[in-house]
């Protein structure tokens, strides 16, 4: 499995998704705090910290008994491909070009 | 870390260079194909390329035209985004004639692979990417 499809098979499960927007939105979170918004119990929501932790998504400080968890944007890279974006970005445009160099015959 | 890479696309028109010139520099011509701007065609002059904000991107491409050689060659910079979004580049477009119309190319280069300095501050730009993120995935399952 690349990186990437770890991050898309993290990110595929909409609870966890939704854990890594607002960790994303708000900044470090206790699990606590996540629990509260996550919908699901918090057992669960360790469970999913731990699958985005393991893809790099979520980063976790101790401190004192508590856990702090906070999104760690390096994690995403991989999915940011410069170049498969600007190629198919691109290739829409030469195709609107060509349909404009048509027009402008008219 | 600073590793370049470079995105080609090029073409057989079957127009003249003329003609595509006027379209890649004329500001009405380029926002029926590419984006609304205020290009002109003159040296070091600052532009921006603009199309629907999406997210927390303002949808601005900053742009400052670097070489300009009518019906030959035309070349801007794109720096565009922030935090780990943000791309910083060139675009160049090359006009060839060619017996049945013109080749062109379009080679937009500088996309760097590695930007660490820019993660910091980076939680603004990633909104844009994870609703594109979430649109990839709902047409996957």
């Amino acid at each position: 499995m690349t990186a990437a499809d770890q991050l898309f098979s993290t990110l595929g499960d909409p609870t966890r998704r939704a854990i890594f927007e607002r960790l994303c939105r708000k900044g470090e979170q206790t699990v606590w705090m996540l629990t509260d918004h996550a919908g699901v119990s918090q057992p669960a929501v360790s469970k999913h910290l731990s699958v985005l932790k393991q893809s790099g998504l979520v980063r976790d400080r101790r401190e004192g008994r508590q856990t702090h968890y906070s999104a760690d944007p390096k994690g995403l890279s991989p999915l940011i491909d410069w170049m498969s974006v600007y190629t198919a970005f691109w290739r829409e445009k030469f195709d609107a070009l060509e349909d404009l160099l048509k027009r402008m015959d008219q | 870390m600073t590793e370049t890479k470079s995105v080609v696309m090029e073409r057989e028109i079957a127009h003249p260079p003329e003609k595509i010139w006027r379209a890649l520099t004329q500001p009405h011509l380029i926002a029926e194909w590419l984006m609304q701007n205020d290009f002109k065609p003159a040296l070091g002059h600052r532009f921006n390329l603009r199309t629907q904000a999406y997210g927390d991107w303002n949808g601005i491409i900053d742009c400052e035209v670097l070489t300009i050689e009518p019906n030959k060659t035309l070349s801007y910079t794109w720096e565009s985004g922030n935090g780990p979004l943000r791309v910083t580049s060139v675009v160049t477009w090359t006009l060839t004639p060619t017996p049945t119309g013109t080749h062109l190319r379009m080679e937009q280069s500088g996309f760097r692979s590695d930007q660490p300095q820019n993660y910091a501050g980076a939680k603004y730009g990633w909104q844009a990417f994870l609703t594109k993120l979430e649109d990839v995935l709902a047409k996957t399952e």
